[in-house]
């Protein structure tokens, strides 16, 4: 498995794509903190770059790149190996190389611009969604038969939740902003997640104000430890479980 | 009365007290053998009474001469967890140097380590003063001094605790490079007017680092308002002056770095508020002017209710607030000039410093989110910035009148 | 060496492969044929564990194919098409296959020099040929030697004298023993090299017999002059008794 790692990696560092993601993430994220004398606000782009850029960019080259590979794969199932081992490590792979650029062209200006904590806390949410949305982009892979169907896929469930999911909460939030809903909005976070990984920013930038909101539970689940280790621990489930599911699903698939 | 007279009165009596000191002075050494109370009795006008260290288990004691208590190596006074420990109510009296610690808890009477009672010109210093319900308490007494002291208690709830420094009725107050921790309210001013509050740090109470009511004419400067539970809270007051103080990380639903409610023609300048939940709440406040503090990391730099009118905003820097100012109506009879907000993204075509086009400091969703708090959680996604974009096109939520018409595009080095 | 029991696959209502039984031996050349959609593919996937049956079994040397995957160890696969990472030279893709099988120390690369491989080892698989990506596939089909060959469309591609270098080696691997099974378009290319030919259509087994066999019954010497007169002749019978 290790060696299928490395060389996908091997293949995957010299992509002309990953290249330019990271050179342009790097180019954003230097203009972004570079221009502005006020490090938080730049850090706020970031967030919001990463946050709208990461999930569609990661999810479709994923998808693509497993696709195109698909015949490598085979290849590679008919050497004595285990397909659990193959398809690991061709996520492992991707996944790798793709927050590895995001590491480089986000993580390496903040780490020299604007270190600290919510910085860290940036590259985690960027390096989290990107295995999350590679782990999607997987699902999709050993779930469609065929290529032009599973980039739909993939585009659809980017939008669905950069967009549409906050679009369908804030019309539930607005149409039951009567009731005691905290608990119920809380538990919908967790299906998205993009929301996820912002909320582990909010903490960051505006506990102050969450602060100030008087819901007993909006306050104990925002206003401490907890909300960002539900964040996280939810975060980490969305990378394992269409993880988990691909590989059963993987097990099954003719190729 | 200017800070100048304040200050020279201080000065008069200093040197008159150390006079009388000098010319009649004679000095008594007390170990815990003694009973401090008889000795105290016995001396006369002016002396000295030097309290050895050691444990003093004597309480209730009464000052009723013009002395001097000076404790060496802090010995300690305790209260027993019933009664008092020092009463003073001689004019002329120095404490200084002692452990004052345990005072009782009682419903009747306010238990207090140090208390003056119509008094003047007493001053309490560089003491220690420990697991009091009230720290020092001056009632009806001017012209006193509280410095250099370290008040401490760890109080649990609002109901059976004290303040550090409580006064009632007084004038001429100095309270200076105190540490207050853990008592209900760090400072406590009911009337009490004239008076200088300077270099304290008031950190961790349970309600108030500092809270006043009718105490005109005061001047806070240099102080610190740290994690206080409610913040600090002052009302009911004019000729309120406050400059260099910083207010830091006062978080919760109710809590403010500072509240204004009916406060006038007042000062607030070259503070620093960092990371509270509220900078300032104003509430039926009028003509105070608020320049050149920095507004920096708080949930809102400001919330102005729209029962305020004649308030000046000018010379602040805003920046990495979550939300900068909100308000609760649609009238805006204040003025926002020339402050420099990190939100703002106009240009300046003429170079002259500020932007071409104003700000609007509320934001929508500021707006929303007080009207439904949960849409909080969706606060910086995608779907908001998209409502700001257009609110910023087409206005329609946010109160138009509030607006900076000449916002800086640097920020002021304050 | 590889006993075929019943094997059945549908995707969907397509019944690719239908109750299949098949027995082949060591020594063989076996050439499978039949038009496209026959199951040439589905049933060389099977073998290979990449389609996963639905009914019956599939046995190679004795043990079950089934989750255990350690039986490809015997298994030498040329795909129809061979597509490989983009930024990866050939010497890496050889390297990778090579440490995959760390427990292989001794290696057959005759085809690697034949093919002159060994020249342009360090061109990215991204800029070669459809040809030059089909002689690595080839060359990691043989690397280890194994017992038994699955070749599909070995020679489509291929340059007149790679593809006679690549048949040669066919032919030898076959007398030394070894169980080939081999899909082709072109028949010319199987002559001399089948010694047997299996039949699909539709996912059935139209018949599996011996060159010698279907030369005699038919008359004819070429291979797709004996193919051609199976079709026309033989196959409507058959088809018409199943």
């Amino acid at each position: 498995m290790k060696i299928i790692i490395k060389y996908v990696l091997l293949d995957l560092l010299r992509n002309r794509i990953v290249i330019v993601y990271t050179v342009l993430l790097a180019i954003l994220s230097v203009s972004v903190l570079g221009l502005d004398a006020n490090p938080a606000k730049g850090l706020l782009s970031l967030l919001n770059v990463s946050l709208l850029f990461v999930p569609i960019i990661t999810i479709l080259f994923a998808t693509i790149y497993f696709f195109n590979s698909i015949e490598f794969t085979e290849l590679l199932l008919s050497q004595p190996i285990k397909r659990k081992s193959v398809l690991l490590a061709e996520y492992a792979g991707v996944a790798a190389s793709l927050a590895g650029a995001y590491a480089i062209g986000v993580g390496l200006p903040l780490l020299f611009l604007v270190s600290g904590t919510e910085s860290l806390i940036l590259v985690l949410t960027g390096i989290l969604l990107t295995l999350i949305f590679t782990s999607l982009a997987l699902l999709i892979f050993v779930k469609s038969r065929d290529k032009t169907k599973g980039i739909g896929v993939a585009i659809g469930t980017a939008l669905f939740f950069t967009l549409l999911f906050d679009g369908l909460l804030i019309a539930f939030i607005y149409s039951f902003g009567d009731y005691p809903i905290d608990k119920a909005v809380i538990g919908i976070i967790a299906f998205n997640p993009i929301d996820l990984g912002r909320v582990l920013m909010l903490l960051q930038l505006d506990v102050a104000v969450l602060m100030g909101y008087s819901g007993a539970l909006f306050k104990k689940f925002l206003g401490s430890a907890t909300g960002s280790i539900f964040s996280l621990a939810c975060m980490v489930f969305w990378v394992i479980l269409p993880l988990l599911l691909s590989v059963k699903v993987f097990k099954k698939k003719d190729l | 009365m200017g800070r100048v007279e304040v200050a020279r009165r201080w000065i008069v009596c200093i040197v008159f007290s150390l006079l009388t000191a000098v010319t009649y002075a004679k000095s008594v050494r007390i170990t815990p053998a003694n009973n401090i109370q008889h000795t105290l009795d016995r001396v006369a006008d002016g002396d000295t009474v030097y309290v050895s260290k050691g444990s003093y288990n004597q309480n209730n004691i009464i000052v009723r001469k013009a002395i001097a208590i000076i404790g060496e190596e802090y010995p300690v006074f305790d209260g027993g967890k019933k009664n008092e420990v020092f009463i003073v109510i001689a004019n002329n009296v120095l404490i200084k140097g002692l452990q004052v610690q345990n005072t009782g808890r009682s419903s009747m009477t306010d238990m207090a380590g140090v208390k003056l009672q119509n008094v003047s010109h007493v001053t309490v210093s560089n003491c220690r003063i420990y697991n009091t319900t009230y720290g020092v308490y001056l009632q009806n007494s001017n012209q006193c001094k509280v410095v250099a002291n370290t008040i401490k208690a760890n109080s649990k709830d609002e109901l059976q605790s004290g303040n550090g420094v409580h006064a009632w009725k007084c004038n001429n107050l100095l309270i200076s490079h105190n540490v207050l921790t853990g008592h209900r309210d760090g400072i406590y001013f009911e009337f009490v007017t004239q008076s200088l509050i300077t270099n304290n740090k008031s950190i961790g109470n349970i309600r108030y680092g500092l809270h006043f009511m009718f105490s005109h004419n005061d001047i806070y400067s240099y102080n610190t308002f740290e994690n206080n539970g409610a913040g600090v809270a002052v009302m009911y007051t004019k000729g309120v002056t406050m400059y260099k103080n910083t207010f830091y990380r006062n978080w919760g639903d109710a809590s403010y770095a500072i509240l204004l409610k009916d406060i006038s023609d007042s000062k607030i300048e070259y503070n620093k508020f960092t990371k509270n939940t509220v900078g300032i709440f104003m509430e039926g406040s009028s003509r105070i002017h608020v320049a050149y503090n920095t507004f920096a990391d708080n949930g809102w730099a400001m919330r102005i209710q729209a029962s305020c009118d004649g308030n000046t905003f000018e010379k602040n820097n805003f920046f990495g607030n979550s939300f900068d100012v909100a308000t609760n109506g649609t009238m805006m009879l204040n003025t926002f000039r020339s402050n420099y907000w990190d939100k703002y993204d106009g240009y300046d075509l003429n170079k002259d410093g500020n932007g071409d086009i104003p700000y609007y400091p509320v934001s929508v969703y500021s707006v929303i989110t007080e009207r439904i708090p949960t849409a909080m959680i969706l606060y910086r996604s995608f779907l908001t910035n998209i409502m700001d974009e257009v609110e910023k096109m087409m206005p329609s939520i946010i109160p138009d009148q509030l607006r900076d018409d000449e916002p800086r595009l640097k920020r002021w080095k304050l | 060496m590889i006993e075929i029991k019943g094997l059945t696959k549908s995707f969907g209502k397509f019944k690719a492969l239908d109750n299949i039984d098949l027995d082949l031996l060591k020594g063989q050349a076996i050439s499978l044929l039949g038009p496209n959609g026959s199951g040439k593919t589905t049933l060389i996937k099977s073998i290979l564990g990449l389609v996963i049956p639905e009914k019956g079994t599939i046995c190679i040397n004795g043990h079950v194919v089934k989750n255990d995957w350690s039986y490809r160890s015997q298994i030498g696969y040329m795909p129809q098409i061979g597509r490989y990472p983009d930024n990866m030279t050939i010497e890496q893709v050889i390297n990778m296959i090579k440490e995959i099988r760390a427990d292989h120390k001794t290696y057959d690369e005759e085809l690697i020099s034949g093919f002159g491989l060994d020249k342009v080892k360090n061109k990215m698989m991204r800029n070669l040929s459809g040809g030059t990506r089909q002689k690595v596939s080839a060359c990691l089909a043989f690397l280890f030697a194994p017992d038994i060959y699955i070749l599909d469309e070995p020679t489509a591609g291929l340059d007149p004298v790679s593809s006679e270098l690549l048949k040669e080696k066919i032919t030898r691997e076959r007398s030394a023993g070894k169980l080939i099974l081999i899909t082709s378009h072109v028949l010319s290319d199987l002559e001399g090299i089948a010694s047997h030919i299996i039949y699909l259509q539709d996912g059935r087994l139209m018949f599996y017999k011996t060159v010698e066999e279907l030369q005699l019954s038919t008359g004819e010497e070429k291979l797709n002059r004996v193919v051609a007169h199976v079709m026309k002749t033989e196959l409507p019978s058959l088809k018409s008794r199943l």
